[in-house]
């Protein structure tokens, strides 16, 4: 019998912790399935952050370590100056890059560290109970920003994607979502091509990947796609930040 | 290759390199420059890793990321630097990662100054991270003796995949000595890094870098297994020296350069016809409690000297147990003590008696 489809080997078999509707779980695949189709899971190294994904090293069916709230990317510059050889991501939520490590991921961009990082964008703290994140839309109702996000309490939503696209050392930049299989498929060549990227040696890649959180946005789970769709696309455009084609090293 | 004169900052790094050195991550502070200076320039030129970092925070973090691919890491800082790096020093040891830390203290607290100072022995002994650990920690009293701690210190890290910290002032980092950089390094039966991550086609099942267990069972045995280890530490890596102990009337106890001072007031001591002995730890953590044990029972007194407060007297007081007066003197701020101070503590002693 001809085999359709299956599961990647990219992911062990423990199940996934992420609530119902939540699309950590698709990226999830993505990143496994990319990592698997183009030979690199037995040399790729994980980076698990603080937040939702904090027990992606229990997913990613390769070597991770777990890294301090912010810290992935100084780790991840840590195992690729003295393991070039080995493919090396990050996976962390907006509240571990845009907001404790934006030092950490802004400094690994500019020294043009060949690195991957998935960025998930949900525009929320999912897994300490629905704070307000750095990314948190204007009026958007957190229980730390209960009247809603104000430009005069708390500042604009960060675009983390328009920002690193003006720095140097960033190979290959691009924003996408999953709220639909056309996006989905979309998610996985932008994946791919940042790993591909790597292991060409072209320096620091990321892919900032717009994802729902339905519990703590309040929404059922189709409703939560629709969001991304509506409300946050406006204010975190998809799309190619940056593409440059020339080698780094 | 004989002896030759080094400034102390320059002597660790190369101790470092002779060590077997990977990799370097680290941020500029005053006193201990020196170090990733020397040590940018020498290990790229010879296909390792140097990465001045964006700050403390991230140089620590480096450490991890290249200690869990298995490799020998090192950083150095200065004390608020140190400060900066102890939630990294705490994933380390949750995690069980070798690394060798160098801290070259000044005076405190906050920015304080950038003179010598030992205010750092609370930060180096009982850590500001969190979580039941301990770092292995020396106290080095003259660059001779830290050019050979950092020379075995990866060794120590590796064998108990925990951080060493080398505990110095901005005294030993700056001033020069004549050292012998050939001096043997003890060997290590060294267990295979069977934990790194250097991708699955490299070694059997996953490899996991990790210091998290949600289930409260789960944490408490792993902390076990670490205090089990820090017991080992404690049985095989405490290190001392003694001097003019045994019949001493007073014995004074000192680490790093306050030691030097010592060896100094006790000449003029025992010129002045009094029996003085010092206790010199030179692991600090491990405390080396039993050099106590060897002091005769009719002794006048202990007195513990310090550039602090007082912050090693807490591990005197306990090593001593009752059962001889203890006495403090130090200077604080970056002050550095006369040995002529040390000397008026011993003759009035009994106006330093910790109450």
């Amino acid at each position: 019998m001809e085999v359709k489809y299956a599961k990647t080997k990219g992911l062990t078999d423990k199940p996934l912790t992420y609530c119902p509707g939540c699309t950590h779980g698709i990226v999830h695949k993505l990143v496994a399935e990319a990592l698997d189709e183009l030979g690199l899971l037995g040399e790729a190294v994980g980076i698990a952050s603080v937040g939702c994904s904090v027990f992606s090293y229990e997913f990613f069916n390769c070597d991770m370590q777990q890294a301090p709230h912010g810290r992935a990317c100084a780790e991840a510059t840590g195992i690729k100056r003295v393991r070039p050889d080995l493919t090396v991501f990050t996976y962390q939520g907006d509240g571990d890059l845009a907001s404790i490590g934006i030092a950490e991921t802004i400094h690994a961009a500019n020294r043009g560290e060949n690195i991957t990082v998935i960025f998930i964008n949900n525009a929320i703290y999912g897994m300490t109970g629905g704070q307000m994140a750095p990314t948190t839309l204007i009026g958007q109702r957190t229980t730390t920003s209960q009247g809603g996000r104000t430009l005069a309490q708390h500042g604009n939503p960060i675009k983390i994607s328009e920002i690193f696209a003006q720095i140097e050392g960033v190979a290959y930049l691009e924003r996408v979502a999953t709220f639909n299989p056309k996006q989905v498929l979309n998610a996985k060549k932008a994946i791919k091509k940042a790993f591909t990227y790597q292991k060409e040696k072209r320096g620091f890649t990321m892919i900032e990947v717009l994802s729902t959180c339905p519990v703590n946005w309040g929404m059922t789970p189709i409703d939560a796609l629709e969001w991304v769709k509506t409300s946050m696309t406006p204010i975190y455009p998809l799309g190619l930040f940056k593409d440059k084609g020339d080698f780094h090293e | 290759m004989g002896r030759i004169l080094m400034k102390g900052n320059e002597a660790i790094a190369v101790a470092a390199i002779r060590g077997g050195i990977d990799a370097f991550f680290g941020y500029p502070i005053t006193p201990q420059n020196e170090i990733p200076e020397y040590l940018s320039k020498h290990l790229l030129a010879n296909g390792k890793a140097f990465v001045q970092a964006e700050s403390e925070v991230a140089a620590i973090n480096m450490v991890y990321g290249a200690a869990g691919a298995g490799a020998r890491v090192m950083t150095s800082s200065s004390s608020p630097g140190i400060a900066l790096k102890q939630e990294g020093i705490s994933y380390l040891c949750g995690a069980q990662l070798p690394a060798v830390i160098v801290s070259v203290m000044r005076g405190g607290p906050g920015l304080g100054g950038i003179q010598p100072s030992q205010a750092d022995y609370y930060q180096a002994t009982r850590g500001g991270g969190n979580g039941d650990y301990n770092l292995i920690v020396f106290g080095p009293e003259t660059i001779q003796e830290t050019v050979d701690i950092m020379k075995e210190a990866f060794a120590i890290a590796d064998q108990y995949r925990n951080p060493v910290l080398v505990l110095v002032d901005g005294l030993i980092g700056q001033m020069m000595e004549s050292i012998d950089l050939d001096r043997p390094v003890k060997e290590r039966n060294l267990p295979p890094k069977d934990y790194a991550t250097t991708g699955t086609r490299n070694h059997p099942g996953r490899h996991i870098i990790n210091s998290l267990y949600l289930d409260p069972l789960e944490l408490e045995n792993h902390n076990k297994k670490l205090q089990q280890k820090y017991a080992l530490v404690k049985a095989q890596e405490t290190r001392y020296e003694t001097v003019d102990l045994e019949d001493a009337d007073y014995v004074i106890v000192a680490y790093g350069t306050m030691a030097r001072i010592v060896r100094s007031a006790m000449e003029t001591l025992k010129k002045l016809g009094i029996k003085v002995g010092m206790i010199r730890p030179i692991t600090i953590w491990p405390y080396p409690e039993a050099a106590f044990d060897l002091i005769k029972a009719d002794c006048k007194g202990i007195l513990c000297t310090e550039m602090s407060a007082g912050q090693m007297l807490d591990d005197v007081l306990i090593a001593n147990n009752g059962r001889h007066k203890v006495a403090f003197y130090g200077r604080m701020g970056g002050m550095v003590p006369d040995p002529e101070e040390i000397v008026a503590a011993i003759k009035n002693f009994s106006d330093w008696v910790v109450k």
